[in-house]
């Protein structure tokens, strides 16, 4: 039993140690993160005051049952008490727990209620969960689009023998918000539960279809903020982090400017003619962004669930077949609607990326105008 | 005591071990009505349980020694993690604890047999036909359970596999198990209690199983409810967790949670039974405080009725029924530390002997009770917030289920078993059990704080680098862990054969008090078909 | 010491009806389980769970005061579950409005799909607190709405803030979020809703 004693030792001194380093380093491999907003602050200190009121205890409760397990052996002679009643004791050692809980409910109450905070906020975002990626909606802008999983498959799959820094935590388009700015997000699911955490804004907050829920920060500091999806959300939990990119303010309207650009771009972009190569360079990336999670990046799938494009009918078939799959998804299968998260120039670049490349080589192609012909067609 | 026996004596005629033909070996089992026979069958099933679903826990810490996609794909990773956790809870500790009420309640009250024999035969045989279906997911077409063993719709109803339909009706054959064995349980400790054994006089155990058949019995109905509703939306068209048709997803893990607090107790006050058995045996002193331990246990079985909504505090319930639910939860740690401190002081003072079971008891003592710190620490809404769903969340409820439940579980084994076969088991491989356990479990589930401190999901198949050290060494703790229950297997195994050539007595410790112990070893196969005499 | 012999046939019956109430108990709690169903829904309306609004459309009485004092921000938030081929958005993203007085504002839907559709509205209204004090006297989430392919519509929705909102409360979304319900067997709000 003295083992283990001295594994709890060890433990205490071990975090004892790490606090310093916890402190200079803002996050730690082994603690909370402070976090950068005034409610992570508050839950870090009120996590650090639980935390030694329950080593007090620990050192009291277990100093106790060592002691006991030291000298109250038989093999020491030990002749044993005879008493085992003691009314007066147990209501002592009941009030006392109940006065040290009080105590620690005061901190805890004060900071719930401080997290739920309803003044109106300077900036309001909508973020969606996705099976599996997120949506993020500026809602005074108009700007709004989906962040993927960044890392690349050959990292996924260990085909790369190193992985990067950020491996699982990196996104093709992060969040961006200003600091200084009470920022309120909106939460909501589009399929299934899932749950937005970023531990640095001390924020989690589930994502539930058909409801909505908030949660707010005034983010302190600029920097880079990473965080998962915490709630079992089907195959791909583990791969839609959530990446959130602090600015300064005027970073920040500059940003905003250049996605209204951006926006208007893109409208253009659908009206322009892309050569075959250009569809080909832009139908990978978005094969490899958006496909490759089920269908993988070679096209194999995984069938059953998810089958392969490499040979399949669709991809081999009628040109009309396939857009219409791609653009309205299947029912009742995982594939997905992608009409409305990717551009006509998106899906004529994918498809015809699929039709000639990942084994196949159909040879045909289509073009931006086609798919913008296609929605229309379907809306008659 | 010269009482005409009559109903008692129809069970009486028959003795096992003359069987000649395999047939009658088998009819012997499936047909059995006693308790003991029926004790040992519900510890053999949880016994093999626990080496399946232990097995899926270390495919989930092979596939994460390392980041990346290495040994199994997600998809399946998320099986190993629904099934290791259903059949933990309800194929490996529930079953254990039956069959631990089995064999000891009536031995310890002195009573002939369980009040209801042919209902209990039937609360058995539910089982291997609720795991068969359960397991059988796994070679039907499309995937097995996916979707953590907390099943949350919609993941679960619109989006579950249709493998789901088979777990829906193994979870019933379960509940209707548990349901009727806690009916037996109830039924015998009112009426079978022999002359003289009044409430007050009655072990701790039978006290703690008594209770928590009243929380089976309150809450299995409810989650065979929420089943039911989870396949009436599935297949005809009602909306209970859909808010298209007016439904909510949230209503869902009301009731989930709901059966599932209460359910956590379920798993832990039997362990806190056998507990309050071993320590005073081997601290040859009576239990302190008997009364307060009572109490304390219907206590923490009524609060357990009203915590339920801290497993849902990031899913934006109402800041009133937050506080409500937080200070519910704190207070929960008042008659659990009432217990803490009196088994403190039972062994306080007392002529300790640290035999296989109590090394196994004191080892509870010490990690249940730092999986208690963990548990007010999560109690704290705002700092709920950064554990829940983490890593934290399941290092914490391992130190109370793993080191808890399981632990008691072990150390019933090592306690009871010169009883049940006549036979001692080996000390020293106990001892080498006891210890690699310890070692394993800790090194498995320390770090596992640390990991969810630093941000790490829970049922997440691969994770970022900064997460790959822990992991490494929670990898390497499972794996002794698991190793190391072989040893358990091979001491059971060889002392029921009686290979250690030691003989058991009567009285087996010798700090012995209660009942169970006035029998000789191993126990007839009949037992107090005379009342005993109880002063 | 109690040395009474046992009635074992008189200690069978009472088990026997021991058993019979536990498992009427049992069955009881199976009733329970169901019995909270409703419990939670009304508890949601009270506690403004999930931010669910008034189901049924409740009666704007114009000569109530209103309270000029007071702004509260409105934000018209709209989801499509499952992403489903319409477009659905405010019509106002936005509006400040006084408690007390009655607000129209409208929603644009357009079903983008080549076949007819039905679907159903969710509403959800967070703080969840402010929940119950925004009333709707006319919604399109009282009822299912229909399109055909490439028909749209705008769709309005009546109500006003009661003066008893929160005091701390002065920004609240309402949101909606819109499910294909074309295939379901049994629809909620069959019955169109009246003011009543």
């Amino acid at each position: 039993m003295r083992l283990i004693s001295y594994w709890r030792w060890f433990v205490s001194v071990l975090l004892l140690a790490i606090t310093p380093y916890a402190l200079a380093h803002g996050e730690s491999k082994f603690n909370l993160p402070k976090g950068v907003t005034p409610i992570s602050h508050d839950i870090y200190d009120l996590h650090m005051t639980i935390f030694w009121i329950c080593v007090g205890i620990g050192v009291i409760v277990f100093g106790v049952m060592i002691y006991t397990l030291i000298y109250h052996r038989k093999s020491r002679g030990v002749k044993p008490a005879q008493f085992h009643e003691h009314t007066l004791v147990e209501i002592v050692w009941a009030v006392i727990p109940l006065l040290i809980l009080v105590a620690m409910a005061i901190p805890a109450t004060l900071v719930l209620i401080r997290m739920n905070d309803t003044t109106e906020a300077d900036i309001n975002i909508k973020v969606t969960g996705y099976q599996w990626k997120w949506q993020y909606e500026y809602l005074d802008h108009g700007i709004s689009y989906f962040s993927n999983l960044s890392t690349p498959r050959d990292e996924l799959e260990n085909r790369k023998p190193t992985k990067g820094q950020w491996y699982l935590l990196e996104v093709d388009k992060p969040l961006v918000v200003p600091i200084h700015k009470k920022i309120r997000f909106l939460v909501t699911a589009n399929d299934v539960v899932h749950s937005w955490w970023v531990p640095s804004l001390g924020i989690k907050r589930d994502a539930i279809p058909g409801f909505i829920y908030e949660a707010w920060a005034r983010i302190e500091k600029p920097g880079t903020y990473r965080g998962q999806c915490a709630e079992l959300c089907g195959v791909n939990h583990g791969f839609m982090p959530i990446v959130v990119k602090a600015v300064t303010e005027e970073e920040y309207n500059k940003w905003i400017a250049e996605q209204t650009q951006q926006k208007t771009a893109a409208a253009q972009l659908s009206t322009k003619s892309l050569t075959k190569d250009e569809l080909m360079t832009l139908g990978k990336k978005v094969h490899d962004t958006n496909c490759a999670v089920c269908h993988k990046v070679d096209g194999s799938g995984m069938p059953p669930a998810f089958p392969a494009i490499t040979g399949s009918h669709i991809a081999t078939g009628p040109i009309a077949k396939h857009i219409d799959i791609v653009l309205n998804g299947k029912l009742g299968t995982a594939m997905q609607a992608f009409g409305s998260q990717l551009s006509d120039a998106d899906i004529a670049a994918v498809v015809t990326y699929q039709r000639n490349a990942l084994g196949n080589s159909k040879g045909d192609m289509v073009n931006t105008q086609e798919i913008k012909a296609a929605r229309v067609k379907e809306k008659n | 005591m010269a009482e005409v026996i009559t109903h008692e004596t129809e069970h009486h005629h028959y003795e096992p071990g003359h069987e000649k033909t395999l047939g009658a070996k088998i009819a012997r089992w499936v047909f059995t009505t006693n308790h003991k026979d029926i004790g040992t069958l519900y510890l053999w099933l949880s016994f093999l349980m626990f080496f399946v679903a232990g097995g899926m826990a270390l495919l989930i810490r092979t596939e994460l020694f390392m980041p990346g996609a290495r040994f199994i794909s997600p998809e399946f990773f998320n099986q190993m993690t629904t099934m290791h956790g259903l059949i933990m809870v309800f194929g490996v500790v529930m079953p254990a604890l039956t069959g631990l009420a089995n064999w000891q309640i009536p031995l310890m009250i002195g009573a002939p047999d369980m009040a209801l024999p042919r209902l209990n035969n039937w609360s058995f045989w539910l089982l291997p036909f609720a795991f068969l279906l359960l397991i059988s997911t796994f070679f039907i077409e499309g995937p097995a359970p996916n979707f953590g063993w907390t099943f949350y719709a919609p993941l679960s109803t619109q989006y579950g596999p249709p493998s789901t339909d088979f777990m829906i009706f193994a979870i019933h054959l379960m509940g209707l198990s548990s349901i009727m064995g806690a009916i037996n349980i109830i039924a015998t400790i009112i009426n079978m209690r022999a002359p003289g054994m009044s409430y007050m006089k009655m072990p701790v155990f039978a006290w703690s199983w008594f209770i928590t058949a009243f929380l089976l019995l309150g809450i299995m109905p409810v989650l065979a409810g929420c089943v039911t509703m989870m396949l009436t939306d599935r297949h005809f068209g009602t909306s209970f967790f859909n808010a298209a048709g007016g439904g909510d997803p949230l209503l869902f893990q009301h009731l989930f949670w709901f059966f599932g607090h209460p359910e956590v107790y379920v798993l832990i006050l039997p362990a806190f039974g056998i507990i309050s058995e071993i320590l005073p045996t081997f601290s040859r002193k009576k239990i302190f405080g008997y009364r307060f331990m009572v109490y304390a246990i219907v206590v923490i079985a009524v609060l357990s009725y009203v915590v339920w909504a801290h497993h849902m505090f990031t899913t934006g319930i109402p800041l009133a029924s937050e506080l409500f639910f937080m200070y519910a939860t704190m207070i929960i740690a008042v008659p659990t530390g009432v217990k803490v401190f009196n088994w403190t002081a039972t062994m306080f003072k007392g002529s300790l002997s640290f035999e296989t079971p109590m090394l196994f008891a004191i080892g509870f003592l010490f990690m249940f009770t730092f999986g208690g710190f963990s548990g007010l620490m999560l109690a704290i809404v705002p700092a709920d917030v950064q554990y829940q769903d983490s890593y934290f969340v399941v290092a914490h409820f391992h130190y109370v289920l793993m080191s808890g439940s399981v632990y008691a579980i072990m150390a019933a084994i090592y306690y009871w078993l010169p009883k049940w076969c006549g036979y001692m088991y080996c000390e020293k491989l106990g001892k080498w059990h006891f210890w690699l356990t310890t070692l394993g479990m800790n090194i498995t589930f320390f770090v596992m704080h640390f990991l969810g401190l630093a941000g790490m999901p829970r049922r997440i198949p691969d994770y970022p680098l900064q997460f790959e050290d822990f992991n490494r060494i929670a990898t390497i703790g499972a794996f002794i862990l698991g190793f190391s229950q072989l040893i358990f297997l091979y001491n059971v195994i060889k002392t029921i054969r009686g290979k250690n050539r030691v003989k058991a007595s009567a009285e087996v410790w010798e700090g012995h008090h209660g009942l169970e112990w006035t029998v000789a070893s191993p126990a007839p196969y009949h037992t107090f078909s005379t009342p005993p005499k109880i002063d | 010491m109690n040395n009474q012999p046992i009635d074992y046939a008189a200690r069978q019956r009472k088990i026997r009806r021991l058993a019979m109430l536990l498992g009427l108990a049992a069955f009881g709690m199976l009733g329970f389980g169901y019995l909270l169903v409703p419990i939670y829904n009304v508890m949601c309306k009270a506690f403004g769970i999930n931010g669910k609004t008034n189901e049924q459309p409740i009666a704007y009485n114009a000569a109530d005061p209103v309270d000029k004092s007071r702004w509260v921000t409105i934000e018209f938030v709209t989801s499509r579950n499952n992403q489903m081929p319409w477009e659905f958005n405010p019509l106002v993203k936005k509006i400040r409005v006084h408690p007390g007085e009655i607000n129209r504002i409208a929603f644009y839907a357009k079903n983008d799909s080549d076949h007819e559709m039905m679907v159903q509205a969710i509403p959800s209204v967070t703080p969840g607190l402010a929940a119950k004090h925004l009333k709707k006297t006319e919604c399109f989430c009282f009822t299912q709405q229909s399109l055909k392919a490439g028909e749209s519509m705008d769709m309005p929705v009546l109500f006003h803030i009661d003066r008893d909102l929160p005091k701390e409360v002065n920004e609240m979304t309402l949101s909606y979020t819109m499910f294909d319900i074309t295939h379901m067997k049994h629809k909620k709000n069959a019955n169109a809703g009246k003011i009543s």
